[in-house]
């Protein structure tokens, strides 16, 4: 530190004794929760940003089942509704997000009241996600009950069903750092968005309507190099093949590898925005 | 010196530890210099008025003491707290209530202060008992449990300076924290301001562009043009400065030829211009009148009006920065003589 420069004679010899500051970091844990609980607040105050993340996937499902069912039976897959219940349940949780609330922030000056505060900075990130994942798990209910209503049943049972909803809010998770990483980095609004497009090369350059065998040419290429190739692998061997090491350990290096890449640019984009400089 | 001290703020000796110190306080963004070399020092326990008009560095001075911008060079301490190395001793220090109202349109008013409590490691009673200190201050009756969407610009400043104030800091920067708001809320605000500063001894570093905060508020003024600290002292102090009386003529006709004029008086110290109003500057206000009213009809220059007047900070204004401050609050360029004095 600088060394601190002499006192100056004084201009108010009557000044009171300054008062005590009562502030103090709160720890790691409470910036976490504090920044969690405003965004759930905030999503409960906008509840129509839920109606697409509820609606979508049942649209689909519904859509993929109803015109693709029989055709699928007559090639031998049997099990069309178990091969569509992990897609439902990736629309359902990919790129639910707060970010959006992010860009709002620092536009109206509330990001800059924040950092005014004593806050952990990485809090200000990880409150959010924590926010995105609480508010996942419930969209996951949904799909599950359609998936039981229409007759899926998981091989793996109940535990099964749970990972089932942990590889999703895994694959969730980590793909929401992207957006982050978009937000932060940009905080425009448009920019920001428009990074739902992403959800589309994702989603349909993968195994989300046939298997990946019955792809051919570059299809089948693009498919065995997207991510979400393998945590629909993942998410379809807990409902049809039990709990079998291989589509699991792939599904999980899928999901740690876009979520390493995501979250570093979502740390890096944070860091960006909160240094001085 | 262990930088402690400095937030104890009577020392021996009747010295009082400076709450803020700058020193050749820069910011550059690019090619741009914002703030050019700032040397300040506020005592603990004053109101310092920072003013200057839109653009002069007023704001990314207030950034970098509060430790939300890195100053490019120079060096600054607020509450004892280095704001280049020890950035969180800072924010654990002092409020701010900045120019953009901080609001999250989606919290309740009583959401954002309990958010704020939380942030700043309070405890729920104490969070309870602040809010309640604090809500004369915050007179927002049952609206306080509204979204704050639904606020007025005054409520949502009001809110904004409770925001600031809920860990009780040593010292509150106001950045022009009563742009916008109607007469009443403004005297409401700076009637607030002194009772913080006079009850609590709370040092508080105020900006503004209206000329009248600052003759009403602050202890010591600093003026701020284009990046520098041009002038500061008490305000009473800076309008001596300018001299004894002013006699303001508004013309119909030829600048120069009235300028000329009245710089020909014996009586006259200096001449300002700023559009059709020459501002002179006399020793005496009474004495000079007729000797300026008789000048300006001798050179045959139409006059509309003729005033006589004590100094104001918009004199002082003008004649450290060459343009007058109510101008550049309209957003008036005003042709003025830069300085045109005698």
């Amino acid at each position: 530190m600088t060394a601190l420069p002499e006192t100056l004679p004084t201009t108010v010899p009557q000044a009171l004794p300054a008062p005590r500051s009562l502030a103090r970091r709160a720890g790691f844990a409470r910036d976490v929760l504090s920044i969690a609980g405003r965004s759930l607040r905030q999503a409960r105050r906008e509840p129509e940003t839920l109606f697409p993340p509820i609606f979508v996937p049942v649209f689909f499902f519904a859509i993929f089942v109803g015109s693709l069912e029989s055709i699928f039976g007559q090639a031998g897959i049997d099990q069309f509704r178990a091969f569509q219940l992990p897609v439902s349940i990736v629309i359902a949780v990919t790129g639910v997000t707060r970010a959006p609330a992010v860009v709002t922030d620092i536009m109206n000056g509330y990001f800059d009241r924040l950092l005014l505060s004593p806050v952990n900075r990485l809090a200000l990130l990880l409150g959010m996600m924590v926010a995105d994942l609480a508010i996942v798990a419930a969209l996951t209910v949904p799909v599950l009950a359609m998936g039981a209503l229409v007759g899926v049943e998981f091989v793996t049972g109940v535990p099964g069903m749970l990972a089932f909803v942990g590889v999703a809010l895994a694959w969730s998770l980590a793909y929401v750092g992207i957006l982050y990483a978009v937000a932060l980095r940009t905080a425009n609004p448009t920019v920001t968005a428009q990074t739902f497009l992403l959800f589309f090369p994702f989603v349909f350059l993968s195994t989300t309507i046939v298997p990946r065998e019955q792809m051919s040419g570059w299809m089948a290429s693009v498919a065995g190099v997207n991510p979400l190739t393998y945590v629909y692998g993942a998410l379809r061997s807990l409902i049809v093949d039990g709990w079998a090491q291989a589509p699991l350990l792939k599904g999980f290096v899928a999901i740690a590898a876009v979520g390493l890449v995501a979250h570093t640019l979502a740390y890096l984009a944070l860091r960006g925005r909160v240094s001085r400089g | 010196m262990d930088p402690r001290v400095a937030v104890s703020p009577q020392l021996s000796g009747g010295l009082v530890a400076p709450a803020i110190i700058a020193r050749d306080l820069r910011r550059r963004f690019g090619d741009k210099t914002a703030v050019d070399g700032v040397d300040l020092q506020v005592p603990a326990g004053q109101i310092y008025g920072f003013l200057g008009a839109n653009g002069a560095g007023k704001s990314t001075t207030v950034r970098m003491l509060c430790a939300l911008l890195t100053p490019s060079a120079g060096s600054a301490w607020v509450a004892g707290h280095d704001v280049a190395t020890d950035p969180i001793g800072v924010h654990l220090a002092i409020g701010a209530a900045l120019q953009a109202t901080a609001i999250d349109d989606k919290q309740t008013g009583l959401e954002h202060l309990e958010l704020q409590g939380r942030l700043y490691g309070l405890r729920r009673r104490e969070i309870s008992r602040r809010i309640a200190e604090l809500s004369e201050l915050i007179d927002l009756g049952d609206a306080l449990r509204r979204p704050a969407g639904s606020y007025s610009g005054g409520m949502k400043r009001r809110l904004d300076l409770a925001l600031a104030l809920i860990h009780n800091p040593s010292v509150l920067f106001l950045d022009e924290p009563t742009t916008g708001l109607d007469p009443v809320s403004r005297f409401a605000l700076w009637d607030e301001v002194r009772r913080l500063n006079r009850e609590r001894g709370t040092t508080v570093f105020l900006t503004t562009q209206y000329l009248e905060e600052a003759d009403e508020l602050a202890e010591r003024v600093g003026i701020i043009a284009r990046g520098r600290l041009v002038v500061e002292d008490t305000p009473d102090a800076l309008k001596r400065r300018v001299g004894a009386d002013m006699v303001v003529a508004r013309v119909d006709g030829d600048t120069e030829v009235a300028v000329r004029a009245l710089r020909a008086l014996p009586e006259v110290e200096s001449v300002d211009v700023a559009a059709s109003e020459i501002t002179a500057r006399v020793g005496d206000g009474p004495t000079a009148v007729t000797p300026v009213a008789l000048a300006l009809s001798g050179a045959g220059v139409p006059v509309e009006s003729l005033t006589l007047r004590r100094p104001t900070l918009d004199d002082v204004f003008l004649a450290v920065t060459g343009r007058r401050m109510a101008g550049v609050e309209a957003g008036e360029e005003l042709a003025t003589t830069g300085g045109a004095s005698r």
